[in-house]
């Protein structure tokens, strides 16, 4: 063997640092070895792992210059109070040089209900616009052209209604839907894993997944009609290792059922995309953006049977993890979000949010906002980091960090496979209590502070209370409840009750595509919670999993 | 369990904390590390799950007989659902035997408004969980 010496030297050098530890121990808690040679590459294949970007497995990015040619997309996630507010964020943050919005909705919205229902109380465009109906959607994109911007939206049990509205307010702009490019979340499965926003049973949601698949197929052929969330589920506190194991075992559930519903792999895959946090261990993120993409073509390729590579590569839009800024301190989460991104762009993403510094206590104010983007901006035009496609490949610790990453993640898909898959998984409460395991294990060691958080645990200084933070004017509920008591009065009634009872006659068929339907009662000014609120009445509520 | 703390045990009754999330809002990993660290603190703990309205944590609270009432809140909805669960706490006369708490996303700015209405703590993002016992352990009623 090649490397008989090298094994030979290796040895010596640990034996000679077993006698300098015993004066100068290593710190604790280090998750991988503490040097890479050759020999932890020995059984990489070049062309088969990692080849060319923009060819199978990916592993080295999905396209051939990547931001050579382009800079991947900077999105930030944007939206509170009303229409008209979150209109005018969505116009400084185009002016400031964004190249994407992304849509955040409130609460009532993403769980489908109306403003004015007693349960949506206090939490009006809180962490969201608040959307009712086509009305509020066409002020949201009011001097907006939606046939040159692309359109992320965070919505998910009523991605369909959301999704009827955009296309809505194109037509009436005079844009085709052929033209229209965007993205909806739609992905449930972590809603019922890891963030909580479910309305309905996996069965009839799962439906309304792949009604949209084979309506955007047809009608909306640039629309990314899904992207599948790990981000959730590492907020939640899973590993890198399990936000991509449990996303791609959801991706897979996905997969599944737009094949058994009778799509063609090849008609809807390739418009899947992914979400991904980026955490602060800047070299492990890196190597899981990599495995990511090597695992989720094989699966494409090899499970699926898909002949289109662009069924087989894994797109991604990226954002820097929430659950790493501090309360204390706050400046220094310009520096944690600074280095995310460079790990999120040295991985190869496509499209990136980063967080503002006041995110652990406030949506962000406007100049907070402009420093995460000009983050972006910095490493795009500055730092030279994305000049290089996959600049670090080849390093041994690079390399078989991805191969250990990408191992650890088909054990998890295979555990999830004996289980029955993502949705038994879920049902069993499994990938629940594994991402609880992990929250609570991170929080222990925090406290034991085996794990250092700059300023919370260690580096502690006296602190002022905040200020100048963001604060959702209140009134926002009482303003949507007017618009809505309007909206009743002078619609046309009796066609939206006709069209009402379509969509519940259509629901009640499961081989009917209800995407129409709800585009009907979309255009005919029903609100959000009466839509909602026929699909609860067909369809009932998902009954969560509570374990401790 | 050693012979001591068990004994202790026996003599006082354990502490009963109910972990709620009330609202819309679905990020529970505060509430369920927290629930976990109070249960391995040796307190009676019952989690409630997401969608809480007001109405059902108090009669939850008054089911179980609790000593503390746990609010998780992270949307914002705080200055709306604090008040509501005091009045309801104060109808069914528990407001001298159930100390409310709460912890999430919450600005500072708001923190005395709702102490004065009657919240006895609220513990904000990078609070450590023992810090929470302590608080719970010296003043649960």
């Amino acid at each position: 063997m090649a490397n008989e010496s090298l094994e030979a030297k290796m040895v010596a050098y640990n034996a000679k640092i077993e006698k300098s530890l015993v004066k100068n121990p290593e710190r604790n808690n280090l998750a991988h070895n503490r040097l890479y040679t050759p020999l932890d590459t020995e059984e990489l294949d070049y062309e088969s792992d990692l080849g060319f970007p923009g060819e199978y497995p990916y592993t080295r990015g999905v396209q051939p210059t990547m931001y050579r040619s382009r800079f991947w997309t900077m999105r930030q996630y944007a939206g509170f109070s009303s229409a008209e507010e979150s209109n005018k964020r969505y116009k400084y943050l185009l002016a400031q040089g964004q190249t994407g919005l992304s849509c955040a909705f409130d609460l009532p919205t993403q769980i489908g209900y109306d403003s004015d229902n007693a349960i949506s109380d206090g939490e009006v465009g809180k962490v969201g616009v608040a959307i009712d109906s086509l009305a509020d959607m066409e002020i949201l994109f009011d001097g907006i052209d939606l046939g040159k911007v692309s359109t992320s939206m965070t919505i998910n049990a009523p991605a369909t209604v959301l999704l009827a509205m955009y296309i809505a307010v194109a037509e009436k702009q005079g844009v085709a839907t052929e033209n229209l490019k965007g993205t909806i979340q739609n992905d449930i499965l972590k809603e019922y894993s890891a963030r909580g926003t479910y309305i309905f049973p996996p069965k009839p949601s799962m439906r309304l997944i792949t009604n949209i698949f084979e309506y955007c197929s047809k009608n909306v052929p640039q629309w990314n009609t899904i992207s599948i969330s790990g981000y959730h589920i590492r907020e939640a506190g899973a590993t890198a290792v399990q936000e991509i194991a449990f996303t791609i075992a959801d991706g897979i559930a996905y997969v599944e059922a737009a094949i058994k519903a009778g799509l063609n792999v090849d008609d809807f895959a390739k418009r899947l995309s992914f979400f991904w946090d980026v955490h602060n261990n800047v070299l492990e993120e890196v190597c899981k953006l990599r495995a990511s993409r090597r695992v989720w073509a094989k699966i494409m390729k090899e499970r699926f049977g898909a002949q289109s590579p662009n069924s087989m590569m894994l797109r991604v839009h990226m954002q820097t993890a929430g659950s790493t800024l501090t309360a204390q301190q706050p400046e220094n989460n310009i520096v944690r979000v600074a280095l995310q991104t460079a790990a999120a762009v040295l991985g190869g993403t496509q499209s990136l949010h980063t967080n503002s510094k006041d995110e652990a206590l406030a949506l962000p104010t406007e100049d907070a906002v402009r420093v995460a983007l000009r983050t972006q901006q910095i490493v795009a035009y500055e730092s030279g980091l994305a000049d290089v496609v996959d600049p670090l490949a080849g390093s041994y610790y690079i390399e078989a960090l991805t191969n250990q990453i990408e191992q650890e993640c088909w054990d998890y898909i295979e555990k999830i496979d004996d289980l029955g898959g993502a949705v038994a998984a879920i049902e069993k409460g499994y990938i629940q209590r594994e991402i609880q395991e992990s929250a609570y294990k991170w929080q222990m060691e925090v406290e034991s502070k085996q794990r250092i958080i700059v300023g919370v645990n260690q580096f502690q200084i006296e602190e002022k209370p905040s200020e100048g933070l963001l604060r959702v004017d209140e009134s926002v509920g009482e303003m949507q409840k007017a618009k809505l008591v309007q909206l009743r009065a002078t619609r046309d009634n009796a066609t939206l009750t006709a069209k009402l009872t379509a969509l519940e006659e259509a629901a009640r068929d499961e081989h009917k595509n209800l995407m129409p339907f709800i585009l009907d009662a979309v255009n005919a000014y029903g609100t959000i919670g009466e839509i909602c609120g026929v699909l609860r009445k067909v369809f009932g509520e998902y009954e969560a999993h509570i374990s401790l | 369990m050693s012979a001591t703390k068990g004994m202790v045990l026996t003599m006082e009754k354990r502490i009963r904390v109910l972990v709620a999330k009330p609202g819309l809002d679905g990020h529970d990993r505060g509430a369920k590390v927290i629930a976990r660290a109070l249960r391995d603190a040796g307190f009676e703990v019952i989690y409630t799950g997401l969608r809480q309205t007001p109405e059902l944590i108090t009669e939850t609270a008054l089911q179980e007989d609790v000593n503390v009432i746990g609010l998780s809140i992270l949307s914002g909805s705080h200055n709306t659902i604090f008040p509501k669960v005091l009045a309801l706490m104060k109808e069914k006369n528990m407001s001298d035997e159930v100390l409310l708490i709460g912890g999430g996303v919450i600005p500072d700015d708001d923190i005395p408004g709702l102490k004065a209405a009657g919240v006895a703590e609220i513990f904000g993002p990078g609070t450590p969980t023992a810090s929470i016992v302590d608080f719970i352990t010296a003043n649960a009623k």
